[in-house]
């Protein structure tokens, strides 16, 4: 039978405010355990949450981007569970009436692009977090992220591949971090999904019983964790079994998902209005104020990039990925504005190679934007070769200084006078009448070896089209 | 009755509430009752009304996003029964 995968997200995104959601106490990841944790947060008696401006801001910012319905009138929710990370007993969270209604994003496999729905995207709290090493026998609990706010973003069930997964997951990352309200970091979890996953017969209407798959961390562990789950229900539906609608945790070294421990009413979280917090009602124009804040938004950007720098698809993607990156290209390009093509080929290419090799990101680059605006302005200008110019790209990324200081210092100065590179074409004829003969019988693939010869003789510096030029005049008269 | 003694003792056991089970038939009838109130209130006709989002008629305050409380870990571990390196310690949980 042939099988059809169905997949939705939820994502939780930390919102990059400086202070809790509903306290004043710190955000900042790293800090000392408990440090940043008061009483509001560890939820001493007769303490009320006051709520977060800038939070409510961020989560309206995110619903304009994909279009949504912005809930004027939004409603906190307490979802009870007991958790030792969860001091209070519930979760302050939003059920009925979420702050971002429906909206949706455009994803794009492979050149073949695909809008997949938002169902909504509601603020809530984060947890503590426990430590599980052994405390004698017991349990550490760090509460610093504890009132964290987030927004956690429920996609439709519309994905039919991992891949698509992970492609939506990577279009909602980017979007978030283009909107500067979330730093993205997965390690550090302020970027967290989980995934439900079903599968059912091609020709079926109705969904298979999914799995919610936890512990998915990484861009990587998502694509393998759906996988490796899609392929486990479909043996057990081909050996006549039933999926059982259960929580499943991936466990990336032996790259399979196991039933985590769960009471079957665990999921009942006997929602209610949180008494504490009344409606939160948002005006039109602390809307209208957020819509005019709105910066060029990846899909935006990746399309302008095509039309105005004449960019591939696959080129515009990659740069635009991230805000930083972007900004790191159209730097460049202010400096040398008629080579936008061979710019991209140099951020996506070596400096891409440099930043994942040295695992550092773009806005620690040691190569600044500035810098390679001048280095591909050289190649431009014929003071250097293409091949020159990444030893010169090697020695800025080393610290040895810029372009210019380093062709300098080095002597690298493309040679493209005639004169000087006559003399040596003549040599290596005069070196290699047996290649020459040849030449003249007909093997004119033999240009190759000249020009390599004379490329070796000048240290690479000669121009390489002039010294083809020359050869050809040479060898054809 | 709209609900029977399973049902509370479910209940009983989410919210972690202990239960005399001498009293569980008192528990089960006065919950029933409330709720048969809250199936009366269903017959009244609705249509047109706005659904109340919330019981208090008021609106949430905001607050700047500053960060305005301090490190007061130490006053706050002195309540806990356990603590160690900074942490609250708990009886070891797994999941």
């Amino acid at each position: 039978m042939e099988w059809e995968t169905v997949i939705g997200l939820e994502i939780h995104t930390q919102l990059k405010t400086r202070s809790k959601i509903f306290s004043g106490a710190a955000t900042a990841y790293g800090a000392e355990a408990n440090t940043q944790a008061c009483a509001v947060d560890l939820a001493l008696p007769g303490v009320l949450p006051v709520m977060n401006r800038d939070a409510a801001r961020m989560a309206v910012k995110f619903g304009l981007a994909i279009g949504a319905r912005i809930n004027q009138i939004s409603i906190f929710d307490r979802k009870n569970y007991f958790y030792p990370d969860l001091p209070k007993g519930y979760q302050i969270s939003q059920l009925e009436l979420p702050i971002v209604g429906k909206g949706s994003i455009t994803i794009d496999v492979n050149g073949k692009k695909k809008v997949i729905g938002v169902t909504r995207a509601h603020l809530e709290e984060d947890a503590g977090k426990s430590l599980h090493e052994d405390f004698h026998g017991m349990t550490g609990i760090d509460l610093n992220r504890a009132g964290t706010p987030l927004i956690e973003i429920v996609s439709e069930p519309d994905m039919r591949s991992a891949a698509e997964a992970v492609a939506y997951l990577k279009s909602i990352h980017s979007l978030v971090r283009y909107l500067d309200i979330c730093d993205g970091n997965m390690q550090e979890g302020s970027f967290r999904c989980d995934a439900n996953v079903s599968v059912r017969p091609k020709d079926q209407e109705e969904f298979g019983t999914r799995a919610e798959l936890k512990n998915i961390n990484s861009f990587r562990f998502v694509e393998k964790a759906i996988e490796i789950e899609v392929e486990r229900q479909i043996d057990i539906l081909e050996s006549g079994g039933r999926v059982v609608q259960e929580t499943r945790l991936y466990d990336s070294e032996k790259n399979q998902t196991r039933s985590m421990r769960s009471k079957e009413e665990a999921n009942d979280y006997r929602y209610f209005p949180d008494p504490d917090l009344p409606q939160m009602v948002l005006e039109d124009s602390f809307i209208e104020e957020i819509r005019a804040e709105l910066p060029e938004l990846p899909g935006a950007r990746c399309e302008r990039f095509i039309t105005e720098y004449g960019l591939s698809d696959y080129d515009a993607q990659a740069l635009t990925a991230s805000r930083d990156l972007a900004d790191y290209y159209e730097q460049a390009v202010a400096i040398l504005p008629t080579q936008p093509k061979l710019i991209s080929n140099w951020v996506n290419g070596e400096l891409a190679a440099g930043l994942n090799r040295d695992n550092t990101s773009i806005t620690e680059s040691p190569v600044t934007a500035a810098m390679l605006g001048q280095l591909v302005t050289r190649i431009d200008d014929n003071t250097i070769s293409g091949k020159i110019a990444k030893e010169v790209f090697e020695a800025i990324w080393n610290g040895e200084g810029n372009a210019d200081e380093i062709i300098e210092k080095r002597g690298l100065k493309q040679i493209s006078d005639d004169s000087a590179i006559e003399p040596v074409i003549d040599e290596i004829l005069a070196n290699n009448t047996n290649q020459v003969e040849q030449y003249k019988a007909g093997n004119t693939k033999l240009l190759g070896f000249f020009v390599g010869q004379v490329m070796k003789a000048t240290q690479g510096k000669a121009n390489p089209k002039q010294v083809n030029q020359l050869l050809s005049k040479k060898l054809d008269k | 009755m709209s609900i029977n003694n399973d049902d509370v003792e479910k209940i009983a056991h989410l919210a972690r509430l202990a239960i005399d089970p001498a009293q569980l038939e008192t528990y089960t009838q006065t919950l029933s009752e409330i709720l048969d109130l809250v199936e009366q209130m269903n017959e009244v006709d609705t249509d047109g009304i706005d659904a109340m989002a919330h019981p208090r008629d008021t609106e949430l305050r905001l607050r700047a996003d500053a960060v305005t409380e301090e490190n007061q870990r130490d006053k706050y571990l002195k309540l806990a029964p356990a603590s160690e390196n900074g942490l609250f310690l708990v009886p070891k949980v797994l999941d």
